[in-house]
């Protein structure tokens, strides 16, 4: 494995919550990361986020990592959820509340 | 570079035959779509898989030339007869 799939293996494996996003969750720099941010905030379970514009190795490194060609992605407890539109879709049907374990 | 409508639907129909595509432009800049795409071959994939096969029917256009296609896959319901 390369150095930025270490460090990303590395990442999932610390943060039970993370999504790697354009960005800050404050200042999300992408509509679809700002969804996404929009989405965990309202779901109220504390989450960790990683800005792939201040790591071009991770940017591209993540995209490998999860055969997945866009940002933002999630993942919870290691494991790959999905982009902001599956973040959507599982938000709307209350499967997002379930995985993250949120009272709401 | 913009994509067609047209040209986004007949890569994803090239791949996934039975699609049934329907591609709607966000922004109306050629840049920002939505695509809903129906198929009986998704039935038993988690969602993950559905949106990579769409991915993997763009061939890596996605992120790159295609900066926005929101995507949403579906399994076609049978139909009722009422």
């Amino acid at each position: 494995m390369s150095d930025a799939q270490n460090r990303i293996a590395d990442i999932v494996k610390k943060n039970d919550i993370v999504l790697f996003m354009k960005g800050t969750a404050l200042f999300p720099q992408c509509g679809f990361s700002s969804r996404a941010v929009a989405i965990l905030d309202r779901l109220g379970a504390p989450y960790q986020t990683v800005d792939v514009l201040q790591d071009p190795e991770i940017r591209t490194g993540i995209k490998e990592y999860s055969e997945w060609p866009t940002i933002p992605q999630l993942y919870v407890k290691g494991e790959f959820v999905g982009g902001s539109d599956i973040m959507m879709e599982m938000f709307e049907s209350g499967e997002l509340q379930q995985l993250l374990g949120a009272e709401a | 570079m913009p994509m067609a409508p047209k040209e986004i639907e007949k890569l994803i129909r090239a791949a996934i035959p039975d699609a049934d595509v329907v591609i709607r432009d966000l922004a109306g800049d050629g840049d920002h779509y939505a695509a809903r795409v129906v198929s009986r071959s998704f039935e038993g994939m988690s969602r993950i898989r559905q949106h990579q096969a769409v991915y993997a029917a763009l061939g890596g256009r996605v992120g790159g030339e295609l900066h926005a296609l929101q995507i949403e896959t579906a399994v076609p319901q049978p139909e009722t007869n009422q």
